[in-house]
């Protein structure tokens, strides 16, 4: 028997997907003990929130979990429209699930191509960072950034589509499936793949729900969970759309829900762009929400509204809520907690990656040290979100 | 805000739980429950266990820090039962000189919450396998979430060449935090809302 030794894996580390520290037991190259180490990039967001308006507090979110921007501000904005009893019209739940499926998309070829990049394979990374590139382009003509959008606004979203973004996104959604299938040529059935990911990481489905699991995660252990079906919010309830499940809960699973996942939010893009009809994009309370421009050059009413909610804000009346969402990784969570005044008394972030990484020594024990990295890879982990 | 849970759930965590329970609501639709902190393994045991409802996902625990109650801190266990598509809010109060009982015996995703409320509001968590530190730097004294943590910290690290490493100092910003309070001594924009939703 081999003596073990400790290995220090990262916090600078190509594979760490961020900056992740695991200090590793290994025997040999057998993982005995793997203890992650998080908080490298804690920046503090939940204190910071509770120092600021509940409009100010948004743009935070697009920094925690950076590769899926708009699905948190979602989460939030659902939080605060939960607290304050308003409806967003019907064009901007369009407009929202539009961009959470275009997000999610954006997600996941980003882990798709960096987890085959892990393993070995770097021409699927090119691809799918060309077609990131594209779906940030969206981004920019709708919020003008490319990243940290800030769109979704308390009751509805903050610009209407600019003229011909839905023609640009239909194209892109006729041309897009190819990509998915220039990916699945490359990796579904390469024999180098398979070898590092088949039955590697395995996860049974009782495991993954005590772990606190969901998303592809969950549904790669033959859990067939989906907030979008199971607790639908906006108009999902509206859309057609199957939820992909793997057999086995290994990291090849994962691998193969994600990708299916694409062609489903393919899928989804298309009805919303087919189903959306014209229409107000915020929702008529000049309380919450900012007036339009033009009346603020006209109308004093309008003006005042427009300097108070810009500086002292919105109050919210005092309640606690839950809301989550199907974001690209699992379940996004916010609990907010008002007392009554213009800023968060509370804001907790559940975070999906949280309860992942928490699972990773259970999940390698016993793997390989190459092996960890493909778990790593497929759990789908981004450090703003788990360290908030 | 005080309407009841679905009855049936309402009744389920009244009988199971019994004298362990304090109060049982619904705050916007979803059920909370107030239990006291000694019975918080046994009432997650018995939730998780139960053949009809499963609560068989902890979502998350968190912490809310109320400096001027004697009870300091609250507890916040999230659960959710995927069978019965239900969730479930269980909370608790504390001071911060007690111990909270530790629920990884029951959850084991519930090591890496706990840790981060030892670590962010300093409530000691008993029977805990692990209790570290999580999110904070290796050497952090103080628990910043806590009310009564300023925003800027108390310390800032810097490279201190003579010493070639990294030192903590007293933080010093070359301006300091400003705080706009712009909120409205007297009003404010209240929005309209359900006041039968308002707890």
């Amino acid at each position: 028997m081999t003596a073990t030794y400790t290995l220090n894996f990262g916090p600078q580390h190509p594979a760490a997907h961020g900056v992740l520290r695991l200090v590793m037991d290994l025997e040999g190259e057998i993982v005995r003990r793997a203890d992650p180490h998080i908080g490298f990039l804690h920046r503090g967001t939940e204190k910071l929130i509770e120092h600021k308006t509940y409009l100010q507090a948004l743009p935070y979110f697009d920094r925690l979990d950076y590769v899926s921007p708009i699905c948190q501000e979602h989460a939030y904005i659902l939080a605060i429209e939960a607290l304050l009893d308003i409806t967003p019209p019907k064009r901007a739940q369009y407009i929202r699930v539009l961009f959470s499926e275009l997000t999610r998309i954006l997600n996941h070829l980003l882990n798709v191509a960096t987890f085959a990049m892990d393993v070995g394979a770097m021409t699927p990374f090119l691809w799918a960072f060309e077609e990131r590139e594209v779906i940030m382009a969206f981004y920019e003509r709708v919020s003008g950034a490319r990243l940290h959008a800030a769109y979704i606004r308390p009751g509805g979203v903050h610009k209407d589509l600019p003229p011909h973004l839905l023609e640009d996104i239909q194209a892109f959604i006729l041309r897009f499936p190819k990509v998915v299938d220039d990916i699945e040529n490359v990796l579904t059935e390469n024999r180098i793949f398979k070898q590092r990911t088949v039955d590697i990481g395995i996860i049974t489905d009782d495991q993954a729900i005590e772990w606190g699991f969901s998303g592809p995660m969950l549904r790669g252990s033959n859990v067939a969970w989906d907030l979008r079906k199971s607790q639908p919010y906006e108009i999902y309830e509206n859309l057609e759309f199957d939820i992909p499940v793997g057999k086995n809960g290994d990291c090849y699973d994962r691998y193969l829900v994600r990708v299916e996942e694409m062609r489903q939010s393919v899928k989804m893009i298309q009805q919303c762009i087919d189903q959306m009809s014209k229409g107000p994009i915020l929702a008529d309370n000049p309380k919450i929400v900012p007036p339009p421009r033009p009346q603020i050059k006209t109308s004093m009413e309008a003006l005042i509204h427009h300097f108070k909610l810009y500086t002292e804000g919105f109050h919210v009346p005092e309640a606690e809520v839950y809301t989550a969402i199907e974001a690209p990784k699992g379940e996004f969570g916010v609990f907010l907690v008002s007392d009554g005044s213009n800023k968060p008394y509370r804001c907790k972030i559940r975070s999906p990656g949280f309860a992942f990484l928490q699972a990773l020594e259970f999940m390698s024990k016993g793997h390989l040290l190459s092996d960890v990295v493909a778990i790593i890879g497929s759990m789908d982990i981004v450090f703003g979100e788990i360290d908030r | 805000m005080d309407s009841p849970p679905s009855p049936t759930l309402k009744e389920l965590i009244t009988e199971l739980l019994g004298p362990d329970l304090i109060e049982a609501t619904s705050i916007l639709g979803t059920p909370v429950i107030t239990i006291y902190p000694v019975s918080i393994v046994r009432a997650l045991t018995l939730l998780r266990d139960h053949k009809k409802y499963h609560f068989h996902q902890l979502v998350d625990i968190t912490a809310i820090d109320y400096p001027s109650d004697t009870q300091r801190f609250q507890i916040v266990y999230n659960l959710l039962s995927l069978t019965m598509n239900t969730r479930l809010r269980i909370r608790l109060r504390v001071d911060s000189k007690t111990d909270v009982p530790s629920v990884t015996g029951v959850f084991q995703a519930a090591s890496w919450y706990e840790r981060e409320i030892w670590d962010l509001f300093g409530v000691h968590f008993s029977d805990h396998p692990d209790l570290r530190r999580i999110l904070t730097d290796y050497d952090f004294s103080g628990h910043p979430l806590r009310k009564d943590f300023p925003l800027s910290g108390f310390t800032q690290v810097v490279y201190d060449p003579s010493q070639e490493r990294v030192v903590h100092e007293p933080v010093s910003l070359d301006q300091n935090y400003r705080n706009f309070d712009f909120q409205s001594p007297w009003e404010g924009i209240l929005s309209k809302f359900n006041p039968e939703k308002l707890s």
